[in-house]
């Protein structure tokens, strides 16, 4: 089982590669991949440091273009393509068809991977992207249960790689354009959910207010700890009550269930979270290759170490962490 | 531009459905698409009712479509997928891109759903070169990007606009009408059945936001084109379809019967708008915020940037 590690800067990705990721995934300063955050991601300077700090390693450096670029966009999807194969890395992550069918006509063997941004969740899926342009990995969406992944796995044509920390998202990517809706941008279209563009903190009378382009996502009473406005974590009404109507802001977290992950075959792991800091990353990478060394050896003894699942809460969503399942609604 | 009726994205009575298609029989709709787009538990209207119920909108003229379930998690769902992308009788509209690998390796023509990301000319002739026929825009895209497609348009495809309805946002494992009444989606109760408009979503200032319709999160506002319409036949758009609600779908396909055949549209929109359920929103059309309309623009997203 890889580690696949984010990294949204220089010291991020030698964070993951000294802390033990066997690849790391990176992205272009620009609308190309899915975390387009102001200050993040790689100039070609940049990128090229990234490269050889994590190959001269014997690590692998993993390119995401995964976004789906519309007609006046689309050179610089190319251009993204042809920059990521002319350092040599290892593998680009692609979701578009158009963006897909390119890079696999021009570099027909360059690796590619299924972003989760393709939304693919079965093997007659994964089969459309293995057999027209034949990649070589997928991603699978945060939707499926783990008897579903094992499902996929048996009947997939290519090796799976799954999520296995980090923020959660709840509904399937690729397909959701809640971000769209209220500001305008999406993963999709510009590369970032519920942008900070159009955020606003608001200090009121009782607490903060916080808003996503003027929709309020959610109120904190005093000393209660205000989160990001991502618009699927916010407190809603539904039927009279105020709850976390979509999700709680919390993050995935499968350290229980990695000899699960392992027998069913998963080929990679995969850490969320590009935009978050060098020291998360060394965190979070840190934890998960000693948990999945420890799985590797002696699967059945496994159990995931308290300090281990200490240190993931303490860099997770609202602290909390899940393998996604049943709730209370908050009153 | 031909006028069709897009799948029902709510849980209905079995005998509501069978009243509203016989009715959408004599409307002015010349295509109609059938079937659970979704969730799979909703079983009150079976595969072979959908097939007896295309057979008799086809001897009432209409063009038939079935439409495939759009987020596939379980075995038992691609069965059915497999099921449906077998029949001999009507052609399919694919809302994910396993049933667009299950008709393009049948050698069957299909049309795409909204939600099968076609954002640029290569995905779209790639696609046509697999036996795609019609496309429906990626309802978050605009007239501007849609201008551009179409201008590349393989030959032979037709192009379909999401021109009323709530728009389908989001698709989730999780059940969030079961879960807004603190039921597990495997045990669910069929709560959807209480909401044939789907749940109301509400900011904790009470703005109308979104729906909750089982496994789909939809817009609370009703995008609607009506205002675009001289745009969209310039642009060679070929269908427009309308989005069946709980209550005057028909009034609705009778407003938009008019106003593509040259009525004037401002009677029309606020006639239109007396007939919605919460309001309306036409953002995506005009590139900004899909929850915005025309040119009232209380969010105001250039501000914001």
């Amino acid at each position: 089982m890889e580690l696949v590690c984010p990294a949204g800067n220089l010291p991020s990705l030698k964070a993951a590669v000294d802390n033990g990721a066997d690849a790391v995934y990176v992205g272009f300063k620009d609308d190309t991949n899915a975390r387009h955050f102001a200050g993040l991601n790689f100039t070609e300077r940049t990128f090229e440091k990234a490269v050889r700090y994590a190959q001269d390693r014997g690590r692998k450096v993993y390119v995401a273009i995964n976004t789906f670029p519309q007609p006046k966009g689309f050179d610089r999807w190319k251009t993204a393509v042809d920059q990521a194969e002319a350092y040599g890395v290892n593998a680009l992550i692609l979701a578009d068809i158009g963006v897909l069918d390119y890079a696999s006509s021009k570099f027909p063997d360059l690796r590619l991977h299924l972003s989760v941004q393709a939304s693919v969740t079965s093997a007659e899926g994964i089969r459309f992207y293995h057999e027209n342009f034949g990649i070589r990995r997928v991603v699978l969406p945060r939707v499926l249960s783990t008897r579903q992944v094992a499902h996929v796995i048996t009947e997939s044509p290519v090796p799976v790689e799954v999520f296995g920390f980090g923020s959660l998202c709840v509904m399937v990517e690729g397909r959701c354009l809640l971000s769209s809706y209220a500001t305008g941008r999406s993963p999709n279209t510009y590369g970032a959910c519920s942008p900070a563009s159009h955020v606003r903190w608001e200090e009121t009378g009782d607490g903060t207010n916080t808003r996503l382009n003027g929709v309020l996502i959610d109120h904190y009473g005093e000393g209660e700890k205000a989160g990001y406005p991502t618009l699927c974590k916010g407190r809603f009404q539904v039927g009279g009550h105020t709850f976390y109507a979509l999700e709680e802001p919390t993050s995935l977290n499968t350290l229980s269930i990695l000899p699960d992950l392992k027998k069913m075959g998963v080929s990679a792991i995969k850490v969320e979270g590009r935009q978050r800091s060098p020291a998360y990353v060394a965190q979070v990478t840190g934890v998960m290759r000693a948990a999945i060394d420890q799985c590797l050896k002696n699967p059945e003894a496994y159990q995931p170490k308290g300090q281990w699942m200490r240190e993931l809460s303490d860099v997770s969503e609202g602290s909390q962490t899940t393998l996604g399942a049943y709730h209370r609604p908050w009153q | 531009m031909k006028l069709s009726i897009g799948p029902i994205q709510y849980f209905w009575e079995r005998q509501q459905v069978l009243d509203f298609y016989q009715q959408a029989a004599d409307s002015a709709a010349e295509i109609i698409y059938l079937g659970e787009v979704i969730c799979s538990k909703r079983r009150l209207v079976k595969l072979e009712d959908w097939f007896a119920i295309g057979d008799e909108l086809k001897q009432a003229g209409k063009e038939v479509v079935l439409s495939s379930l759009t987020l596939l998690e379980a075995a038992s769902e691609m069965s059915s997928l497999k099921k449906l992308c077998r029949n001999d009788s009507f052609m399919v509209e694919a809302n994910d891109i396993s049933a667009v690998q299950l008709l393009s390796t049948a050698g069957q023509s299909f049309v795409t759903g909204p939600s099968v990301n076609i954002y640029n000319s290569r995905s779209l002739n790639l696609l046509a070169d697999k036996g795609l026929k019609r496309w429906v825009l990626p309802v978050e895209l605009g007239l501007e990007t849609l201008k551009d497609l179409q201008s590349q348009r393989p030959v032979g495809v037709e192009t379909e606009v999401f021109a009323l309805g709530r728009l389908p946002l989001a698709y989730s494992a999780r059940c969030y009408t079961a879960r807004s009444h603190n039921l597990p989606k495997d045990d669910c109760h069929f709560k959807c059945i209480d909401y044939p408009d789907g749940t109301l979503l509400k900011t904790r200032e009470e703005q109308d936001f979104l729906i909750l319709n089982g496994i789909q999160t939809q817009s609370a506002l009703t995008h609607q084109v009506l205002d675009q319409l001289p745009e969209l036949e310039t642009l060679a758009v070929d269908i427009l379809r309308i989005s069946p609600q709980h209550k005057h779908t028909l009034e609705i396909i009778d407003i938009f019967d008019a106003g593509r055949n040259g009525a004037d549209l401002e009677p029309l929109g606020k006639e239109l708008l007396s007939l919605l359920p919460l309001g309306a929103c036409n953002g995506y059309l005009v590139e900004q915020a899909g929850m915005h309309f025309g040119s009232e623009n209380t969010h105001d997203t250039q501000q914001a940037i």
